[in-house]
């Protein structure tokens, strides 16, 4: 089976006023091609640490991290941009979208920072507006849509770039319960399509969609379930 | 990478924030139109103290006649000729390219008469020119002119302690007035306002008073007084005979004026190496105080710049920041998404470029609009309060 992502002992220290703060204390762990894993467990107790990690916003302190044949722990920074860019798409709790920017220009960014965008790319990225239902709101500004219209977008936004993982952080934290499910929906259908797909989460019901569940406990596994 | 894309984004991420740039473009339009402001002003003060130097006689260059100390050797005559001479003013004035004008001056003392009274005055034998360059007013009628000049006629002008002494109850224009020793009349045909004397400047200029003088065109002085001066003085006579008695050369620019002054220098030794008969005379108290002048402003508009500069920058520094910082969370989205630091970078220069580019130019286009703002205010100044404004100096 391929690995998606490889993690071997992994740690992350943060120094906040002079107190160094061990977020996470040496997790491993093997994430498969095609997996949707759920993260859950208390807040303080490195989820977020570990997305941030996977998802190459930040740099481990010690330890290990592959994703596919890369070992991005001992990257720089220009080089971690690029396999952001190119790998990753993110959903926020908050959506994140880009205030001045329509809804299209939004799906465009990962695309833009990329490189060249082709005119095929440029279709692709309203066929994804399409696919998340908001078709018709193309030139709409973020703050004329409702909170479900946006985190659709952010997904549509985070599969710009043809990414191998999509990492949700709270995705629907903001969200009513329907459009909870909406969301959820559209989650499983990129499952199903061959991402690998990591949520973070404090539902049960959002974690329960997941293949795996992973629970964290003051910086270590504390208990990995398969469904 | 993108270039034009990148830039059509920053422009419309300036134009999404309205009023923030708008008040950027104004902070970096007062910055820069104040700068040119300042400038002009200072430039335009700093050239008329330089104007006020050269209206005291910083650019002239004075050739005068001296009486030498002894008669040259084997002189029988008891008339002793000596000084400039006519042909003196024109070599000057035809080999040395740096003079803009000259002057020649012959003066000397007459007894003048109108009716019953009489003064002795010091008649002057000049040129149109030297109006302007003693700053010679006329209360009525007119100076010496080129048509007088030309014809040689008798006409004069007077001085105003002349005027007050032969003319206390009459109107001088139109009358003529009698030089006994020459036995001949001079119609007025102008009067002059009070001219205080000079004052003598360090020891390079002597002071001068004009209140006694009488002027007429320097060819009718050659014509009709002719260039010997006879004296009687304890029985013996003794005479002089003296074309020119000075020469005023101006030159064309303060830099030039020591140049030139060794040029002249030069000249007249050889052509007067018999006696010591010529003095030139070169304002260097005046040179010198033009050239601390010319430093002064220098420094004061350099100062000046570089605080308007300071202030400006700081402000569009500060404006900047605030910007970055209100953005934030933007930059975070924009990382995640797979910007580099280097493309957060560009995004953000960009937007500054564009509010800069705008600010100045339309603060060059502010400074450009100055000297219609400065004599727009000079006139309603003007109108308010013309005795404070006519003392201030033209600007730009």
């Amino acid at each position: 089976m391929q690995l998606a992502a490889r993690i071997h002992e992994l740690t992350k220290d943060y120094v906040l006023k002079g107190e160094t703060v061990r977020a996470l204390r040496g997790i491993s762990l093997e994430i498969p091609a095609g997996d949707c894993v759920a993260i859950m467990g208390p807040s303080g107790s490195g989820k977020s640490t570990l997305l941030n990690l996977i998802g190459c916003l930040d740099r481990p302190t010690s330890g290990c991290l592959q994703l596919g044949d890369d070992d991005v722990s001992s990257m720089d920074d220009s080089q971690l941009s690029r396999i952001r860019a190119s790998r990753i798409g993110f959903v926020f709790q908050s959506y994140n979208l880009i205030a001045q920017l329509n809804v299209l220009e939004n799906i465009e960014v990962p695309l833009y920072y990329r490189g060249r965008i082709t005119r095929h790319e440029r279709s692709r990225c309203r066929e994804l507006a399409d696919m998340v239902g908001l078709s018709d709101r193309l030139k709409h500004r973020p703050q004329q849509l409702s909170g479900g219209q946006q985190q659709r977008v952010a997904i549509a936004r985070s599969l710009a770039n043809d990414p191998d993982f999509i990492l949700a952080d709270e995705p629907t934290g903001n969200l009513d319960t329907q459009t909870t499910e909406d969301i959820l929906d559209l989650l499983g259908n990129l499952h199903r399509a061959g991402k690998t797909i990591i949520i973070v989460t404090h539902e049960k019901e959002v974690a329960a969609r997941a293949r795996r569940i992973i629970r964290l406990l003051d910086g270590r596994i504390d208990e990995s379930l398969v469904q | 990478m993108l270039w034009l894309r990148t830039w059509l984004i920053g422009i419309k991420s300036v134009l999404l924030h309205p009023m923030r740039s708008l008040l950027t473009v104004l902070g970096i339009f007062i910055g820069v139109a104040s700068v040119i402001w300042l400038l002009a002003i200072g430039a335009g003060i700093s050239q008329k103290a330089q104007e006020q130097i050269e209206g005291l006689g910083a650019d002239n260059i004075i050739v005068r006649s001296v009486k030498p100390a002894k008669a040259p050797d084997g002189s029988t005559s008891f008339i002793l000729p000596y000084g400039l001479l006519r042909a003196d003013y024109d070599i000057l004035v035809e080999t040395i390219p740096t003079i803009r004008g000259a002057l020649p001056i012959r003066e000397m003392r007459r007894e003048v008469r109108y009716g019953q009274r009489e003064l002795l005055a010091r008649v002057v034998g000049c040129t149109p020119e030297y109006a302007d360059i003693t700053q010679l007013e006329i209360d009525r009628g007119h100076f010496v002119s080129d048509a007088e000049l030309q014809l040689e006629q008798n006409h004069c002008v007077l001085a105003s302690n002349v005027v007050d002494t032969l003319f206390p109850y009459e109107d001088p224009i139109g009358r003529r007035i009698y030089l006994p020793e020459a036995q001949d009349y001079y119609k007025i045909v102008g009067i002059l306002k009070y001219r205080a004397p000079t004052a003598a400047i360090g020891g390079s200029l002597a002071a001068q008073d004009f209140s006694q003088d009488v002027y007429i065109p320097i060819t009718t002085l050659r014509r009709r007084l002719g260039d010997t001066v006879v004296v009687r003085r304890g029985g013996s006579r003794e005479g002089e005979t003296v074309e020119l008695n000075q020469i005023t050369l101006q030159v064309d620019d303060i830099a030039n004026v020591m140049k030139t002054a060794d040029l002249v220098q030069q000249t007249l030794d050889r052509r007067h190496s018999k006696l010591e008969d010529v003095a030139v005379i070169v304002p260097k108290e005046l040179l010198e105080q033009a050239e601390t002048t010319r430093v002064m402003f220098m420094v004061f508009m350099g100062v000046i710049a570089s605080i308007s500069l300071l202030v400006g920058g700081i402000g569009i520094m500060n404006i900047m920041l605030a910007t970055v910082m209100e953005r934030t969370r933007e930059i975070g989205v924009r990382r995640a998404l797979g910007a580099s630091r280097s493309n957060i970078v560009l995004q953000f220069l960009i937007e500054t470029t564009v509010l800069s580019v705008a600010g100045g130019l339309a603060g060059i286009l502010g400074g450009a609009f100055c000297p219609y703002a400065v004599n727009g205010l000079r006139q309603i100044l003007t109108s308010y309060a013309s005795d404070l404004i006519s003392t201030l100096p033209q600007l730009v």
